[in-house]
């Protein structure tokens, strides 16, 4: 018995390689389906698992909050919350710099360090360089992004303006922070590491520079692991009000956690959407394989077991070989995974700064992978290997009965007759076997529609950058000012070289409560008939600012579940700090950032502060730009300016480095599926009509019409399967949309035109590639065993 | 002693153009791993135009290897064939299928149609690649199947099938008909009629028919009788009164 299961086993091996290129277009689906898993899931908790031990070994505060000016004697009342384990006084604020090589000034932010050089909370890493020293307070450590897309090392000067004084100051350090693993600039989407720069410098030093003598403006804490964080904030929130408080918040509103939780949030969804979509065409392939080897061999079947092999030996037989298969595959993808996902994580590291890199696969990613793809092969293959089992040994070994046909429905419609005797019988032979045509064109229609909804990622991030960037802005450049200041303003920008039109908006600190829901946001006011910056309904239409009530953007309205009419209670964070009623008057549609808008003359009456603007959008000459920021920079009114196109090139380098690899290694694995689909499609076409095809050979047909006939129903199928592979990428597309929307941006459901022809013509490529193997087989129709056979 | 190179002509038949085949010194070997098989060791053979040869032998004798090189399936290892003057074994590939196409006549032992094609539309896949073809409907009335023109493979008898190949292999008037045991998957009635209607075509349109068979009483209608056997011509007897189908038995 040991005897002839080795000889089986041998028989295995042989089928196998007599089927091989099959076994490796289906392994590396399989592949495909696992490397992505292990990849998405692995890069997702690497970067999780990297990012929680840096915030634990450098002491991430879990909450932060500003204020005028505090007494450093409230640090004690701070600490005495419940609750709280560490408390951190700083001084932070904002600094504006002379870079040479850029026209606009330089944003930066600027926090205190304590003198002793231990910092309780939001330790910096120092990569080059050291600490500044107490005695000299011109000496600034530098983050690092900023100082390597500005070449700046230790001994470096940089010119600033530090509350509204100019400073010389001396680089002494390169340093990275838990806090800006992305450092965003305040009203910024994502980082711009040219334009905005994070510097530390001494305790004193900032003391002295903002008038903080025994004072603090910055505040975090550290909560113990059963104290509730909103119960803390609301008792900081008490303790800071008199000092000009403006709300604490926790990680959830930091900017550089919030935009690091959005990016996983993507990778996560990477996970659950593609892998399984990638498993089931797997899973589909193997099915039609096993399922036409084992007809194949229906006489050895019957003989196996009238030598008394029982039918489930004979099922293991064949569940072997599925299993070989899928090994092999979900090796291939373990690899391939590993690597694609070691590569994304460096990748993704060194986007988001981080001290060092876990690169850490468990084995419950790898067991999760294997053991869905296994089961996957698996539930493909029973079906054909449970006609094996069932068939007896007298069946198995007569010859099948011949493949019946009968008149289809075209033919009672006389409608065959168009097709000519080659037409006629591909379309019998496609529709005698309805199921696989089927199972053929769905195949093919996933791997288009796969193709689809992951090029159109490429159209939609191109159309949400396009919209918001230029539909919606019509501003070249945003001011904005260290205080509010009185509406004369725009009169004295006018006036600046080069400018063409001023509009003034106003920016005030908020919380916005709906029920349970409540969101900390900058509420912008802008004025009625403002036309640089413009807003955009649900629809899609331009809209008026309703001069009353609330608007929020679609993502912040969702983030609050608030509709039109809602009742919002908004605690405003600044001024007289009041907390008022307003309803929701509208929802726009934006696809970056989360907003929220009032007209300006509304809003300055709620803060109370009189009629003042918090920055301006001008539009300019562009070749009066060097004059405009020279003087511009040298106002100590003005805390920053961002030009629009730079901003807009960040972001969009920004979506290429993150979302762009991860994207078009997803096209490499759905074309990879597309040509695995059609290559097997192809051959197993060939095998099943191979006794068919060399008969017409030696009846007298050519090589060429031979082969016709073959690709003729190929062709057919993805024809058919093209359209319908056209729509599922459409819907495919629009549960990705769903997916992907995160707080930072969310994707438009845009299918460009061109997308559809890019994923078809990947197809129909992957078509003729497979149809010129399988047409090269043709030739080597053995014409003469064929007459020999019996079908 | 009859043997390898044994030939033996009829009077006034040596004519070239007579001769639909021409065979001299024809050698197969093939090379399966490390040992060659003989299939064909030096046949000498003339087949003059329009008569029914049966070509007799045992499994293994080389029959069917024969009629593979001379339907132009195959390649001699060496010796020649020549068609009608023409030399087989200089044709490439494609001018082999050319050579099928318009003068060939197949017939198999497992009918080989296409499954997915009704009888007229079998027939009518081949008549559409010849030059002067019979309609499908003449071939088919030919072979007595008239009343199953519309019927799928699957919906006919064995012996059905059959007539319906050799109504295919007939309806583009080859010059050779080629069959390989036409009658070893049919029971003897069914047999005969497909052996009436390979007769009533080789009469009627003169074609030259090649029947191998293992079944001697065959041989009892053909014109001429060719036995072979390890891969030599072992006799050529000519039957100057063949029987008719009907009167066959076995």
């Amino acid at each position: 018995m040991i005897r002839l299961l080795a000889i089986l086993d041998r028989k295995l091996v042989r089928d196998l390689w007599h089927i091989r290129g099959q076994v490796l277009a289906i392994a590396l689906v399989i592949a495909a389906g696992v490397a992505t898993m292990v990849m998405a899931t692995g890069t997702h908790r690497s970067l999780e698992e990297t990012r929680a031990a840096y915030y634990d070994g450098y002491r991430f505060a879990d909450i932060f909050a500003y204020a005028n000016r505090a007494p450093e004697a409230m640090v004690g009342h701070l600490a005495e919350i419940p609750g709280v384990a560490r408390v951190e006084s700083r001084i932070v604020d904002t600094v504006l710099l002379d870079m040479p090589g850029i026209v606009e000034p330089v944003r930066g932010q600027v926090l205190s360090l304590p003198e002793d050089g231990i910092a309780a909370l939001n330790a910096i890493v120092l990569r080059r360089g050291r600490l500044p020293s107490a005695n000299h307070p011109d000496e600034v450590v530098v983050s690092e992004a900023f100082a390597e897309a500005h070449d700046l090392l230790p001994g470096d000067a940089i010119q600033a303006n530090l509350n509204g004084r100019r400073r010389d100051l001396t680089v002494v350090g390169v340093a990275l922070s838990p806090e800006f693993i992305y450092a965003i600039a305040p009203g910024d989407f994502v980082p711009d590491d040219r334009r905005f720069g994070i510097f530390w410098m001494g305790r004193d030093a900032l003391e002295a520079a903002y008038d903080l003598d025994g004072a603090f403006n910055n505040v975090t804490l550290a909560i113990t692991r059963t104290a509730v964080e909103e119960d803390v904030i609301r008792a900081v929130d008490d303790i800071l009000r008199p000092y000009g408080g403006i709300g604490a918040f926790g990680r959830d509103d930091h900017p550089s956690h919030a935009f690091i939780d959005g990016e996983l949030d993507e990778l996560e969804a990477l996970t659950t959407v593609v892998p399984p979509i990638f498993l089931i065409v797997a899973a589909f392939l193997l099915n039609l394989v096993t399922g036409r080897l084992i007809d194949t061999e229906r006489e050895q079947i019957g003989l196996m077991k009238a030598f008394g092999f029982t039918s489930y030996g004979v099922g293991w037989h064949y569940v072997k070989l599925v299993l070989v298969i899928a090994f092999l595959g979900i090796a291939i993808g373990f690899a391939g995974g590993y690597y694609t996902g070691r590569g994304l994580t460096a990748l993704y590291g060194g986007f988001f700064r981080f001290p060092f890199l876990y690169f850490s696969l468990d084995t419950a990613t790898f067991a999760a992978a294997g053991l869905i793809s296994m089961a996957a092969a698996l539930a493909g293959a029973l079906m054909a290997v449970r006609r094996a089992i069932g068939l007896q040994p007298a069946v198995a070994m007569r010859p099948p009965p011949p493949a019946s046909y009968k008149r289809t429905v075209l033919d009672r419609l006389y409608l065959t007759w168009a097709f000519g005797a080659e037409g006629r019988m591909v379309l019998r032979h496609m529709l005698r076997w309805p199921l696989r045509s089927s199972l053929t064109a769905l195949g093919i229609a996933l791997s288009t529609a796969l193709l689809i909804s992951t090029l159109f990622f490429l159209d939609a991030m191109d159309e949400m950058l396009e919209l918001f960037f230029f539909d919606n802005q019509r501003q070249d450049v945003t001011v904005s000012f260290t205080l509010p200041t009185e509406d004369a303003v725009a009169a004295d920008l006018l006036h600046l070289p080069g400018v063409h039109a001023v509009e003034l908006f106003r920016s005030v600190p908020a919380r916005l409560i709906n029920g349970k829901l409540r969101e900390r946001m900058g509420i912008t006011g802008r004025d009625p008939g403002a036309n640089l910056t413009l807003i955009t309904d649900v629809d899609g239409f331009d809209v008026a600012l309703p001069s009353d009530g609330i608007v929020l953007n679609d993502a912040l309205a969702e983030d609050l579940d608030a509709r039109v009419g809602d009742l919002l209670t908004v605690e405003i964070l600044d001024g007289r700090q009041p907390t008022l009623t307003v309803p929701v008057s509208l929802v726009v549609r934006e696809y970056v950032g989360r907003a929220a808008y009032m007209d300006r003359t509304a809003l300055n009456r709620l803060v109370g502060d009189g009629q003042v603007a918090s920055g301006a959008y001008l539009t300019v000459d562009s070749d009066r730009h060097d004059a405009l920021f020279y003087d511009l920079t040298h106002s100590p009114a003005v805390e920053g300016v961002s030009r629009r196109r730079a901003s807009f090139e960040t972001f969009q380098q920004l979506i290429d480095q993150s979302m762009g690899t991860t994207v078009i290694v997803y096209i490499a694995f759905a074309s990879l599926i597309a040509i695995g689909v059609v290559y097997n499609s192809a051959r197993i076409s060939l095998s099943e009509r191979a006794r068919e095809l060399a008969s017409m050979r030696v009846l007298g047909f050519y090589r060429r019409e031979v082969a016709i006939l073959l690709l003729g129903e190929l062709a057919a199928l993805t024809l058919i399967a093209i359209p319908i592979g056209c729509v599922m990428g459409y819907y495919l597309a629009s549960l990705m949309v769903q997916e992907f929307g995160n707080d930072v941006f969310r994707l438009p459901l845009i299918v460009e035109t061109s997308t559809y022809a890019h994923a078809a013509i990947v197809v129909v490529l992957a078509t003729i590639l497979s149809g010129a193997l399988v047409a090269r087989r043709v030739a080597k129709l053995d014409l003469i065993a064929v007459l020999k056979t019996r079908d | 002693m009859p043997g390898a190179g044994t030939v033996i002509e009829s009077e006034g038949r040596s004519r070239s153009e007579d001769l639909t085949f021409s065979i001299r010194g024809l050698t197969k070997v093939y090379h399966m791993g490390e040992t060659s098989v003989h299939a064909l060791r030096g046949v000498d053979l003339d087949l003059p135009a329009g008569e029914f040869v049966v070509l007799l032998g045992p499994s293994g004798s080389g029959k069917s290897t024969l009629l593979n090189i001379v339907g132009g399936l195959d390649r001699p290892t060496d010796g020649t064939v020549s068609f009608r003057g023409r030399t087989l074994g200089d044709l490439s590939e494609g001018a082999l299928t050319r050579f099928r196409r318009d003068h060939v006549g197949f017939i198999f032992q497992f009918y080989n149609l296409m499954p997915s094609l009704t009888a007229r539309e079998n027939v009518g896949l081949v008549a559409e690649l010849a030059r002067n073809p019979m309609t499908p409907e003449e071939a088919l009335a030919l072979v007595g199947l008239t009343d199953w023109m519309d019927h799928f493979p699957a919906q006919l008898s064995g012996g059905q099938q059959q007539r319906v190949a050799v109504a295919r292999a007939v309806a583009k008037r080859p010059e050779v008909l080629l069959c390989d045991e036409p009658t070893g998957a049919l029971d003897s009635e069914t047999g005969i009629s497909v052996l009436e209607a390979l007769t009533g075509i080789n009469r009627e349109l003169g074609t030259t028919t090649i029947v191998i068979t293992h079944n001697v009483v065959i041989a009892d209608m053909a014109d001429r009788v060719v036995t072979i056997a390890d891969g030599v011509v072992h006799e050529v007897r000519q039957n100057d009164s063949p029987k008719k189908p009907s009167e066959l038995a076995w």
